[in-house]
């Protein structure tokens, strides 16, 4: 996947959790290896040329295509799990990564964690008894500033995604061309409660654009979402401000 | 925005790297060539990170702690951060690859960036950020191993 993760992780047995957090990144260390499209020999490269059934895969592979397959559903087409026509699921394999490393660190008995990957954030359970977690929105012009600061007040899981332009592996298609979308957004923040579903609808609503998108967004209950254009407007949801602060 | 609280410890985050190296695009990384070589900097501890000035207790003053040094592909990256009263006032690369026009060329702009965003993210009193940013791995690890150490 060719990104970073990091993990904050609060609380809970030190020994239990260090070594969750080890078998949590020995996993997303298999993830690379078996999803990779830039890989030859992994195991949905091979999938796409048709040298493996999804069968002969890690069970995760029918996992992530089943997720994928809904997604492509839920959003008509805009988030796709093909590019130039070859199997790519590259847009779910991330959050749904990082999701699943975080609930395994939580599972271990720790009380607040926050895996990021590559700008991705899944925030389970609180930081501290006094406080929320809080996780900027990099202003994607104006570089080190915060477009926002969301906060998870409240929530016993929150999820923040971000794509943009500037945002690497995801391949950001119209499904009516099949070629890159033409968009007037320059990033889509998607707050949602898990990571999988958040990163797949910041996805499919860059691909958009600002109106469609936005009213696409307002429709999917628990999502609340920001949306930068290329003009610098910045488009809310309706229940966003809530999580603002 | 509200300073950090008196006593709570500065926040501690295990940084692990996964996938391939390849895919990266650390700012450092768009170097097109791998040549450690000797940083300019003042010699600091190696290993540990160490407070090389300071009064008071990790919350209180003011205190300069220098990070470990992180050996990337293109050399040794090394910061130092100020602290004032349980706050982030500063951030200095003290050593960083610099041995031909396109690493100074780099680090002209890089350095300032990463910086700023260092102190926009203290600022803003976050636990992380969502997005595209701009960071360098080594950058990242030395700062997170200096504020280990100051606020440990």
């Amino acid at each position: 996947m060719g990104t970073v993760f990091s993990f904050d992780v609060r609380g809970g047995e030190p020994v239990a959790v260090q070594t969750a957090v080890r078998e949590a990144v020995a996993q997303l260390h298999r993830v690379n290896e078996v999803f990779s499209t830039y890989r030859d020999d992994s195991q949905v490269s091979r999938l796409a040329r048709g040298e493996l059934t999804v069968a002969e895969c890690d069970p995760e592979v029918a996992e992530v295509l089943e997720l994928g397959a809904e997604a492509e559903h839920l959003s008509d087409g805009w988030f796709s799990m093909r590019y130039e026509g070859r199997l790519d699921p590259t847009g779910i394999v991330k959050g749904w990564a990082v999701e699943r490393a975080a609930r395994r660190v939580a599972l271990a008995g720790a009380t607040g964690v926050s895996v990021n990957g590559g700008g991705d954030v899944q925030l389970l359970g609180v930081p501290g008894p006094e406080r929320p977690w809080r996780v900027g929105v990099s202003d994607p012009l104006r570089p080190g500033g915060l477009a926002a600061v969301v906060s998870a007040a409240g929530a016993a899981e929150l999820a923040v995604a971000t794509s943009g332009t500037a945002e690497r592996g995801a391949h950001i298609v119209d499904p009516r061309t099949g070629r890159s979308a033409v968009t007037d957004l320059v990033a889509v923040t998607v707050v949602a409660p898990t990571l999988t579903w958040a990163d797949c609808w910041a996805t499919a609503a860059f691909a958009m654009g600002s109106r469609e998108g936005l009213t696409w967004l307002e429709s999917l209950p628990d999502v609340e979402a920001l949306l930068i254009t290329a003009g610098d407007e910045v488009l809310i949801t309706g229940g966003l401000a809530a999580r603002l602060g | 925005m509200h300073a950090l609280k008196k006593n709570r410890p500065l926040r501690r985050i295990v940084l692990a790297s996964a996938a391939t190296v390849s895919g990266m695009v650390m700012l450092l990384s768009l170097k097109p060539h791998a040549s450690p070589q000797a940083a300019l900097a003042l010699p600091a501890p190696s290993g540990s990170a160490s407070a090389s000035s300071g009064s008071g207790s990790a919350t209180t003053g003011t205190k300069t702690v220098t990070g470990d040094t992180i050996q990337t592909r293109w050399g040794p990256v090394q910061v130092r951060v100020t602290i004032k009263d349980g706050r982030l006032t500063e951030v200095t690369a003290v050593s960083y690859p610099s041995d031909n026009p396109r690493d100074q060329e780099i680090n002209s702009y890089a350095l300032p960036r990463l910086r700023t965003e260092a102190l926009t993210a203290q600022s803003a009193d976050i636990d992380t950020v969502s997005g595209a940013t701009y960071t360098s791995e080594g950058y990242r690890q030395s700062l997170q191993s200096a504020l280990d150490s100051a606020g440990g």
